[in-house]
């Protein structure tokens, strides 16, 4: 067959199309069918079947005079009993599958028009197998049996149609070609309106049905080797092999075709054939045999051979053998083209080899496997599982048939619970589609329908929260042999780490690990944790800032894990849920880890994130991951009394980002909701007078507190682009990270209530809320306003007053950096913003552009913000 | 103003009989042909062949069909059978 469209008679072509039409006609009318419709004919179809099943069988028989009456039959019983027995209880048709706890259901679509091709080996069984399959599915076929057995596909095509009809399917839903040629298939196989081709047949007939340009199920040809391995049941295998390669006179393509037999069983095997009834062919009959059933010029198997009975065969290879032999039996060196034997062979001979190990039997079945079976069957018989498995993997096949025989094993329901086929899928291995065994499956077209579904949310937060004055009296409560401090050398010098020593039961050997006040380098953490290990800790206290805190969470980490690879934890993820990189669970050592925080704005001691400076390349990287959430958390007001004022406003406003950007996290819930509110209307209150009046109690107390709840909303919502732009900004110029935050922050929150140019897929988001959650924040500030554009206005004011308020800088110009330096930096300020994984949890998506619109917002300041002069608040 | 001159109730169980019965009508019509479907629930072959042929005679004799009251599963079909562009169709 040519790709090239063929040239027809317009006589042929009207016959053709007359073919398809009625099929299309009926299809598209089938479609209108139920269930139970096709459940119906289905049923009235298999009984036809088996009432023609011997009818058809002799027809067969009479027209390709190849194979067994009595076999032919079974094999037509097989293709309607069996195959109805698979299919009458699947759905079909509607709703066909359901998984409720995924939100997905299966529905069923027709193919419309299948164009079926026959073989001659099993013409009628195929052709039943297939009605059966169109009905169920509420196809059409049209069937192009081989030439050599249309007539009897042609009687079994209309035994099928006919019975159909009656009970109810569409006239026309079956059609056959009579006598045709290849020119036909090739025209329908490239006909519009067929929508699969069905290619049970040779390589040729295969091929040309996948270059066809339509989908297609092209099966065919196999090269079954089988290994009997020196445990198996011999008596067993030599009667399913005898059984199965003589059953329709080997006509079935999954049939065996070498045998491949290890050498302590090898005469036992021939022998126990031999009293069954094969003959063992020597040496010269042997290559007298190869020369009659083997075309020495292709290497394939005689077309004239095929189906004959073993008799017949040795006759005309010219050698005798006694009547009523089953099987012969030709013995191989090797598997290839100087073996000719060793092909595929739809007759009843069959190739041995005398393996000498498991390894050269297990080559030899590859070596049968790859000329010319791949893909298709493979058998094995033994009692050794190690070896089945060996086998199994070692074969390129869809079916690895074990303990049974390969042919009737292959056409599934017999002899194993395989769904019964008469079209093995070969695979990639075969030129296939498939490995199945083709079934009604794939007859349909499947469509998903997929309920929006939601990931469960998650509060998570340390087990023990200390907080108010005097709450680290908690530490003389957590036993511990041997505890480091990890802190920096100027809260030593405040007396902080001697207030934690006294804390500390009195059993407790304390060790003091001093760090740099700076956000941790790897080298620092290494340190830390050469510390740890000498002192067999079993506890850290973290004590300090944001820093501190980060620190002690990573030494936890490689204390615990020494295998873990920061370098690898900190690639980036889009989903905290279905990251790539996991934090290590195997533990050398336990060790808690009580994080007690001397700033007001991290929140470090409550959070699940750790920064690391990254000074190679001159950036920060988060670590993010649950374990590295402190176990104790004491927020203690004694420790930040002494904070400075530009510490107080920059950790301050901080902590007030972490909120705002919880509150519009795309994992925004009900519980951060309600601690980012409540801390944003904390920070607005008490943040100015704990920066004006840095020894007021209650506002320290009260901005410590507001500090740690933001953290507990943000460690479970997460923050936004504005940390990005912020770690971004600060790494590359050095300016403190809540002091960034707050260059940031009136542009971020213009930004996000805006109508995003992207929006970032978010299917716990019902709709675009942020702009909504800042009016909820300005409602819980009482700042008035009627609408959300409104509220958002007066937010961003408040914002900005509370900003002049704390005399942080309100231009990134304002800290001195050129426009010429700022410019300069500013693929790199994209990049590592772009880069940063704090943006993936904003509402909006942030482009490249909008990334660079907002760090130059934030270095012009108010002026290219547009925004609203100050204007008094009125603070909750 | 389009004239309807057939206003025809298609019967659900004999949808050939009174397509074909619909076809022989536009012999003496003109203007706009009304088939209403609404109590059609299937069609078999004999009723797309017959709706094929109303199409096509209608197209020669430049009248507009409309059928009213397609279910979907026979609006299916007509579109499977790519017949659908050659009616109007009104709920």
């Amino acid at each position: 067959m040519t790709d090239a469209v063929p040239r027809l008679s317009e006589e042929r072509i009207a016959y053709l199309e007359s073919l398809v039409s009625r099929a299309r006609s009926a299809a598209a009318v089938f479609t209108q069918y139920t269930q139970e419709d096709v459940d119906r004919i289905a049923h009235a179809m298999v009984l036809a079947g088996l009432e023609k099943a011997e009818y058809l069988a002799r027809l067969a028989i009479e027209e390709t005079g190849i194979g067994v009456l009595e076999d032919k039959v079974l094999k037509n019983m097989v293709a309607t009993e069996f195959v109805y027995h698979y299919a009458k209880d699947k759905r079909t048709v509607g709703v066909v599958r359901e998984y409720p706890e995924r939100g997905l259901v299966e529905v069923a679509e027709p193919i419309g028009v299948i164009l079926s091709l026959t073989p001659i080996t099993n013409p009628t069984s195929t052709v039943l197998f297939k009605c059966i399959m169109a009905i169920k599915t509420r196809n059409a076929v049209v069937f192009s049996p081989h030439p050599n057995a249309w007539k009897c596909c042609f009687e079994a095509v209309r035994v099928m149609h006919d019975a159909a009809v009656k009970a109810g399917a569409p006239e026309g839903v079956f059609t056959c070609l009579e006598s045709h040629t290849l020119k036909d298939n090739c025209y329908l196989m490239r006909h519009k309106d067929v929508g699969l081709i069905d290619a049970t047949g040779g390589p040729g007939v295969v091929r040309a049905a996948y270059s066809s340009g339509k989908p297609a199920l092209g099966v065919g040809a196999g090269n079954t080797p089988v290994y009997i391995e020196k445990t198996a049941d011999l008596d067993m295998a030599v009667v399913d092999i005898l059984t199965s390669k003589t059953f329709d006179n080997g006509t079935i393509c999954a049939s065996e075709q070498t045998l491949v037999i290890d050498e302590q069983v090898y005469d036992a095997v021939l022998e126990k054939f031999a009293e069954m009834g094969a003959h063992l062919c020597n040496q010269e009959e042997a290559e007298l045999l190869a020369r009659c059933v083997i075309d020495p010029k292709t290497g394939s198997m005689q077309p004239a051979a095929i189906g004959r009975k073993a008799t017949d065969i040795a006759g005309m290879a010219g050698f005798d053998v006694p009547p009523g032999t089953k099987l012969l039996i030709a013995p191989i060196q090797g598997v290839g083209r100087a073996h000719p034997l060793s092909v595929e062979k739809l007759f009843p001979v069959l190739a041995v080899y005398r393996a000498r190990s498991a390894d050269d039997a297990l080559r030899v079945c590859v070596d049968v496997n790859h000329s010319g079976g791949l893909g298709h069957t493979a058998v094995v018989f033994s009692r050794n599982d190690r070896i089945i498995e060996r086998f199994a993997e070692a074969m390129n096949a869809g079916r690895v048939i074990v303990n049974s025989p390969g042919a009737i094993g292959a056409l599934g329901g017999v002899y194993n619970d395989m769904v019964p086929s008469f079209s093995f899928g070969c695979g990639t291995g075969g030129g296939n589609s498939t490995t199945d065994n083709v079934n009604l499956n794939h007859y349909l077209n499947i469509k998903r329908v997929a309920r929006r579904t939601q990931a469960h949310m998650w509060f998570r937060i340390p087990n023990q929260i200390y907080f108010d004055f005097n709450a680290v009296e908690e530490l003389r409560q957590l036993r511990s042999r041997s505890t480091v401090i990890v802190t920096n050398a100027a809260l030593e010098q405040m007396g902080h780490t001697a207030v934690v020593r006294r804390c500390l039961p009195g059993n407790t050997q304390a060790h003091v690990c001093i760090i740099p006040d700076a956000e941790p380098e790897a080298a620092v953490i290494l340190r830390g944790v050469e510390t740890l290990k000498t002192s067999v800790a079993d506890q850290i206290v973290a004590l300090g800032g944001g820093s501190v805190i980060d620190a002690a969470k990573i030494m936890k980490l490689l204390y615990q894990s020494p295998q873990a690879d920061l370098q690898e934890l900190a690639a980036p993820f889009l989903d905290f849920r279905k990251r790539v990189a996991q934090f290590p669970t195997e533990k050398v050592q336990e060790a808690r880890l009580v994080a007690i925080s001397t700033t007001s704005g991290t929140g470090s001691e409550v959070t699940p994130f750790a920064v690391l400076y990254d000074k190679a390349r001159g950036r920060k990287v988060t670590l993010a991951d649950y374990s590295l959430t402190p176990d104790v958390a004491i927020v203690d007001p004694q420790f930040v009394m002494s904070m400075p004022k530009g510490l107080t406003a920059d950790t301050g406003i901080d902590a007030l980002t972490h909120a705002l950007e919880a509150a519009v996290s795309i994992y925004a819930s009900p519980y951060t909701d309600s601690n980012a509110m409540q801390a944003i209307a904390m920070v607005f209150k008490y943040l100015p007078i704990a920066y004006e009046c840095p020894a007021d109690q209650e506002a320290r107390s009260m901005m410590h507190n507001a500090a740690c709840i933001a953290a507990m909303a943000f460690s479970n919502a997460s923050v936004g682009v504005n940390h990005a732009l912020a770690h971004a900004f600060g790494a590359r110029f050095g300016v403190a990270h809540g002091r960034a935050n707050a260059l940031m922050l009136p542009f971020v929150i213009r930004y996000n209530a805006g109508v995003p140019t992207k929006f970032m897929p978010s299917p716990n988001q019902r709709a675009y809320v942020a702009h909504k959650k800042y009016a909820e924040a300005a409602d819980a500030l009482r700042l008035g306003g009627r609408t959300s554009e409104e509220k958002v206005n007066r937010l961003v004011a408040a914002t900005e007053q509370l900003l002049d308020r704390l005399h942080m800088p309100r231009s990134i110009a304002e800290l001195g950096i050129s426009v010429q330096d700022f410019e300069a930096a500013m693929p790199e300020l994209v990049k590592a913003a772009y880069e940063d994984p704090s943006w993936k949890s904003n509402p909006r998506m942030p482009l490249l552009n909008e990334l660079a619109e907002l760090f130059w917002s934030a270095y012009h300041g108010r002026a290219a913000a547009g925004s609203a002069a100050p204007r008094e608040l009125q603070t909750a | 103003m389009t004239t309807i001159a057939v206003w025809l109730k298609v019967d659900g169980e004999r949808v050939a009989h009174d397509l074909r019965a619909a076809c022989e009508r536009l012999h003496s019509a003109d203007g706009e042909v009304v088939l209403d479907l609404s109590e059609v629930r299937r069609i078999d072959p004999g009723a797309v062949h017959a709706i094929d042929k109303l199409a096509t005679r209608a197209d020669e004799k430049a009248i507009k069909i409309v059928l009213r009251g397609v279910n979907v599963a026979v609006y299916k079909v007509l579109k499977l059978m790519k017949l659908a562009p050659r009616f109007t169709f009104v709920s």
